[in-house]
């Protein structure tokens, strides 16, 4: 039995997405696993992927621009008023 | 009888929370969904449009959409994934009649189509011994101080990542991991398929990596 050895690296970068999102069928993550354990280049870059998805989540941002939430604002008031009256 | 689908037809306790506000015309109400949602949806209009201007012009229209259609909201998905639904259908009109004539669905299959592998197919021997493995192999970002990675500066790296992916890879990367949307939810908004789903944001994941390791790293005076 060979786990380790018939993954390559750059089939590996391939399915890091699957493996993160837990999807990868049992076997193909035992191999997945069994290569990281071998090969610190492969356990760099799943490293770096997840080191990536911290850094973007930081994109969120709490507020919106304010002008365009007060134009936001006036065409809730807009609405709010038509569809009272209506 | 347990129909899950049952449950799924009345809103859940917060959403219809939410929406019993918005029916009651309250500011407040409105005014959190628009602080909570707003920068992603203007990320995501941004995709589909070519100027800023626009952009807002789609985000604002989405929202009198969400108004309009409050009122006969029946819960079937979450409000977040019917707001970004209504977001997407409608910066893709806009984006049609500015140039594109793809639906979203088409889009999808479109950006995840083809040949893109994650990294540079150059990184890896061809030939000899290890066939398939790094010639060019990632660094350790393990010992980089976290002002490095989460500064500023490559908060500008990333956001030009994102702004620069085609459109359907950039709103599935806003949604999941910028916005925290789950896949179900992203697939359920942007009605593409798990797999479709699942190749936009890893694409869209390994493209952001790439534009950070090249900042990280330097581009060794490449322009």
């Amino acid at each position: 039995m060979q786990l380790t050895n018939d993954l390559t690296c750059a089939e590996l970068v391939e399915l890091v997405t699957e493996y993160l999102e837990g999807s990868l069928p049992p076997l193909d993550r035992l191999r997945f696993e069994g290569h990281l354990a071998a090969c610190p280049w492969c356990a760099n870059y799943l490293d770096q992927m997840r080191r990536t998805i911290v850094a973007v989540r930081r994109l969120r941002e709490e507020d919106l621009d304010a002008e365009l939430r007060d134009a936001l604002l006036v065409a809730f008031h807009g609405w709010s008023a038509g569809s009272r009256e209506g | 009888m347990d129909n899950p689908e049952a449950s799924a037809s009345a809103p859940s306790g917060e959403d219809a929370r939410v929406i019993a506000s918005l029916r009651a015309g309250d500011e407040v109400a409105f005014e959190t969904l628009v602080r909570e949602y707003g920068p992603a949806m203007l990320r995501v209009a941004s995709l589909h449009v070519r100027s800023r201007a626009v952009a807002e012009e789609v985000v604002q229209e989405a929202w009198l959409g969400v108004l309009r259609g409050v009122g006969r909201f029946e819960g079937r998905s979450a409000l977040k994934t019917w707001i970004f639904r209504i977001l997407t259908n409608t910066a893709k009109t806009r984006g049609e009649r500015e140039s594109r004539t793809l639906p979203f669905s088409a889009l999808a299959v479109d950006d995840a189509g083809g040949d893109e592998p994650a990294v540079e197919p150059e990184r890896f021997a061809t030939e000899g011994r290890w066939p398939g493995h790094w010639t060019s192999p990632p660094s350790s970002w393990s010992e980089l101080p976290e002002s490095r990675l989460l500064g500023a500066e490559t908060r500008a790296v990333i956001d030009r990542a994102i702004a620069n992916l085609p459109a359907a890879q950039g709103t599935v990367i806003t949604m999941r991991d910028i916005e925290g949307f789950d896949s179900d939810e992203v697939c359920n908004a942007l009605e593409i398929s798990e797999t479709n789903q699942r190749v936009l944001l890893h694409r869209a994941r390994s493209k952001v990596r790439n534009a950070l390791e090249e900042y990280l790293e330097g581009d060794r005076g490449c322009s």
